[in-house]
């Protein structure tokens, strides 16, 4: 029986404390009409040998292909000493350090965490972490609810740059509440956030102004005329950011002249792999001034009856376990292991390392987007200042270039046809650190070819009906 | 207690080897977008950094040193094997947004996992994305709201919960924008069914549920509760967090539920990671199908592909960037495969089991159940009334004294109904001599109650700290280095 170590005197023993006849009786307060009556539809048990075989043939399924995807997640490389000491069943299967003196370790490393990320963000506190980032920028509107009264009605603004995904998630997170969410156009020509249309906007009934550093096409915001906007309206900005672009880029806590009120975003560029979307963590953090409507877990230091230092989970008033249907969140995790990652990484990196990263991944994608501009008929899109990903334009559809790159193991980036219609056949691409000139170039050249391949159009109205699985 | 990693810091220094090298290209980012000075990041090399969080782990308890019979939990163990495989770079280097031909590996694995969950709970959807229990609820919640929507039925604005519900049920309908009306429970543990009649009424969207109930029986009653909330218009919740206790006995889907969440961390075995991740996938009754959260796995003339928006126009939208936990997906898949049917079945039998045994263990040692008459379920409470009141020892100081003896604290004051209550799980993977240890400890500290009070009172003694300042805590919030807040 896999992983239950009882053996049949264990079973006969207990039963007779129990005093119980059999394993059945034990269930014998389950009305029987209501007992699963036929075998469950599921397969007989593997070994961890075969399961091994069948798990390792997916995974291959998956692999070799080199990938110039971002648009939310980013490959980097992780070093080694990241996941090995991660993965010690210390970190890995320890439960919420709600019995602080047995659980110093995670809760020790939560308060790194949390200077390291404020630092980083250049605010004053950090939170232990949320699930991801989408729903860390949900949770942030909800704090500027919370921590802005004054209105009846909550309109939040948040920018068509923002991830279309995050926008998704804050739409089904708070649309179950009284607050309105408008969209603010980008400029078609920049891809920034366009100051004109936010000075048409009624900012009496404004709470909050979502601003995306560097936005989802990777072009770099006017953070700090945002920011001073936000303030001399009086309306709360919350930065949504990639945090390892922090450490080259301006940080929230510095834009403008007052700096952002709330900073969120994805932790996954530090430290954890793409791993099919998850699980990442979300990392929220503020100004001194919000931090008791700031949810989830907070770590905090204090001492022991000897006066030692120690570590504690703090500020739990604001929990659901306490405060139930009036809590701040129903959130009752974090993404614990995933912060005792990013942790390690950024520990490992230092700050120099760190803009390292930032600055390489930005020197490869501006090579990038050299040779990708070279191309006949390709066209980059919006001429702003970027960190590592571009809009690209193609002459022929998007699917189909993207299916002809995948079939020579080429992932071309993503398709930002459904998302943005107006923008017509566009591409968001990505490169990293991990790319070399080589890749580089393998990429331009595949692309250079299936473009100039005159049959392309012929084989997609072939393929129509079966290409269009994957749009 | 190991130093700050701050205060190993030391200017220039990092870990070289994983640093990029440097390429002679220019920054094409005008100046007023850059960050001026560093970030206060710790500058450590390499071997600095690993012994240091090494040091930590080892200030830590966890399933793979401690036994924690940590009730509404479910800690059992995480197979390595599982970890490992999860692990591979296939899994790990595959971008969410792939395309779909580039993707089947993964995919398959979700599909087959939704296809199992539909096995065990008796629904007829599911959905993987929520990244823990409290978003399971969420999505069930929100799923309950856009039913009665759909259906023109406005008025619905309650949502019940029993006195004896998880903290996360109320925060959830709250957050849903419901009213949260609670239902008080009888004297043998089960929801007054007089009060639950009197409650429900149009303004009735639904009631949340968990079942065997966090008082560790099984709500007998069950299909007189599934009757009067549905007559009322309502629909039932089922919470997740105990279905390892009757998988593969009974599924909520036959006892009446219309939706519910799986904690993947309980049931299926996957790490809590020290607070997470979590995953909380929901599965529904016919009638929800079309509100399930996006994105889900379908199959397609033997190709994967994922339905959203497009395909299910009146779902209640996306809870994550991505897909949700994916590896904890995949961890949870490769439980499932490891245990098949008849190992599904013998995870309720032998935690069941065990807590029984405890159960009888204990109360043959002198220690008060809170509910006499009733089998335990996969856990049961033991309240320490009468031992505070004789000892002024409190359920607190036994469950830190536990610490001393290696043995993580049972869950402490919850439900909230039950005074000095400990709410004891074992698990199935716990082993009969282990439990017997625990017996032998819990024993011990009950006979150093009446001898030798301070002792428990002033626990625990043995491990890196001792008992904690939390007052000191929340008002000099200090929660960043090198700054501390003024209390607010």
């Amino acid at each position: 029986m896999p992983f239950i170590p009882h053996s049949a005197q264990d079973i006969q023993e207990m039963l007779a404390t129990i005093e119980a006849a059999n394993m059945e009786q034990l269930f014998d307060e389950i009305p029987a009409h209501l007992r699963v009556k036929n075998v469950l539809a599921i397969p007989e048990s593997l070994t961890e040998m075969e399961l091994g075989r069948l798990m390792r043939a997916r995974a291959q399924q998956d692999n070799n292909l080199l990938c110039f995807i971002g648009a939310g997640a980013y490959e980097h490389h992780i070093p080694a000493a990241v996941w090995e000491v991660a993965s010690r069943g210390e970190f890995m299967t320890a439960y919420t350090p709600y019995q602080a003196e047995a659980s110093q370790g995670t809760l020790q490393l939560l308060y790194e965490y949390q200077t390291m990320m404020a630092s980083l963000m250049a605010l004053d506190v950090s939170n232990a972490s949320m699930y991801d980032g989408a729903t860390a920028l949900a949770e942030a509107v909800l704090m500027a609810v919370r921590a802005n009264r004054k209105n009846k009605l909550h309109r939040i603004l948040l920018p068509r740059s923002v991830h279309p995904f995050y926008r998704q998630v804050v739409k089904t997170i708070i649309g179950q509440q009284n607050i309105q969410i408008d969209d603010i156009p980008f400029d078609i020509n920049t891809g920034r956030i366009s100051l004109a249309v936010l000075k048409e906007v009624a900012a009496e009934t404004t709470t909050a102004l979502v601003i995306p550093q560097p936005n989802f096409f990777g072009v770099l915001e006017e953070v700090d005329a945002l920011t001073d906007w936000a303030y001399t309206k009086n309306v709360i900005s919350i930065a949504v950011v990639n945090p390892l672009a922090m450490a080259l880029l301006k940080p929230p806590g510095q834009w403008g002249k007052t700096g952002a009120d709330i900073a969120c975003g994805e932790g996954q560029p530090l430290g954890v792999p793409l791993a099919s979307g998850g699980p990442y963590y979300g990392f929220l953090c503020c100004k001194k001034e919000f931090v008791r409507q700031l949810p989830g877990r907070i770590v905090g230091r204090t001492v022991d009856q000897e006066g030692k230092q120690g570590f504690v989970l703090t500020l739990q008033a604001r929990e659901q376990h306490i405060r139930r249907a009036k809590a701040t969140s129903n959130i009752c995790t974090n993404q614990g292991l995933l912060v005792t990652a990013s942790t390690i990484y950024m520990s490992l990196l230092g700050p120099k390392g760190l803009r390292q990263v930032a600055i390489t991944s930005h020197q490869n994608a501006e090579l990038l987007k050299e040779k990708l501009s070279t191309i006949e008929g390709v066209e980059v899109v919006f001429q702003s200042p970027r960190f590592h990903e571009w809009v690209i334009r193609l002459p022929k559809p998007v699917a189909l270039v993207l299916r002809q790159l995948a079939e020579r193991k080429m992932q071309g980036g993503f398709n930002l046809n459904s998302m943005y219609p107006e923008l017509g056949e566009c591409l968001l691409v990505c490169a990293t650190e991990t790319k070399t000139e080589e890749d580089i170039r393998k990429f331009v050249t595949l692309l250079t070819s299936i473009l100039s391949s005159t049959n392309l159009l012929d084989k997609a109205e072939q393929g129509g009906a079966h290409a269009k699985t994957y749009l | 207690m190991p130093k700050l990693i701050f205060e190993l810091s030391r200017h220039g220094r990092c870990a070289r080897a994983q640093v990029p090298r440097h390429i002679p290209r220019a920054i094409n980012i005008p100046k007023h977008f850059l960050r001026q000075e560093e970030p206060f990041l710790p500058e450590v090399a390499e071997l600095q950094v690993v012994r240091h969080f090494t040091r930590l782990s080892r200030n830590n308890f966890s399933i793979d040193t401690q036994f924690y019979p940590l009730g509404s939990c479910s800690m059992k163990y995480n197979p390595r094997g599982v970890h490992h495989l999860a692990m591979l770079e296939g899994f790990l280097n595959h971008h969410p947004l792939s395309l779909d031909i580039n993707s089947q590996g993964y995919m398959a694995c979700a599909y087959e996992l939704q296809e199992i969950l539909k096995a065990v709970t008796g629904m007829s959807g599911v959905s993987l994305t929520p990244m823990a229990g409290a978003q399971g609820e969420f999505a069930g919640v929100a799923m309950i709201r856009a039913y009665h929507f759909a259906r023109h039925d406005l008025e619905r604005k309650e949502i019940l919960v029993p006195d004896a519900a998880h903290g996360t049920n109320p925060a959830t309908a709250a957050q849903c924008g419901f009213i949260v009306r609670e239902i008080p429970t009888d004297t043998e543990g089960n929801v007054d069914i007089e009060s639950l009649r009197a409650a429900v009424g149009p303004q009735t969207a639904g009631m949340m549920l968990t079942n065997p109930s966090t008082l560790g029986v099984f709500e007998q009653k069950i299909q007189d509760i599934a009757a009067i909330v549905h007559q009322a218009g309502g629909l039932l919740y089922y919470d997740g967090a105990n279905l390892n206790a009757i998988l593969g006995k009974v599924r909520p889907g036959d006892m009446g539920f219309d939706v519910m969440h799986i904690n993947l961390h309980k049931t299926f075995a996957t790490p809590h990671g020290g607070g997470g991740p979590g995953g909380g996938p929901v599965a529904v009754s016919d009638r929800l199908v079309p509100f399930l959260p996006t994105p889900i796995v379908v199959q397609r003339s033997g190709l994967y592909a994922w339905h959203s928006e497009k395909e299910c126009p009146q779902t209640i939208g996306r809870l994550s960037a991505f897909m949700g936990n994916a590896g904890i997906i995949l961890r949870a898949y490769m439980y499932a495969r490891l245990l098949g049917k008849e190992g599904m079945e013998r995870v309720a039998e032998f935690a069941t089991l065990n807590a029984n045994y405890l159960l009888a263990k204990l109360k043959a040692a002198g220690f008060t159940p809170a509910y006499v008459n009733r089998r335990a379920s996969h856990e049961f409470i033991i309240t320490l009334k009468t031992e505070a009141k004789e000892w002024h020892v409190t359920a607190l100081d036994v469950a830190k004294r536990l610490l001393d003896y290696d043995i993580h604290a049972p869950t402490m004051y919850f439900p909230l109904l039950v005074p000095e209550c400990l709410l004891i799980e074992p698990t199935e993977t716990e082993s009969k001599e282990m439990l017997d240890i625990f017996v032998e400890a819990l024993i011990q500290i009950l006979h150093e109650a009446k001898t030798q009070p301070d002792l428990v009172r002033t626990a625990p003694h043995t491990l890196s700290v001792r008992r904690l300042d939390e007052v000191k805590a929340a008002r000099e919030l200090d929660v960043v280095y090198k700054q501390i807040i003024d209390p607010l």
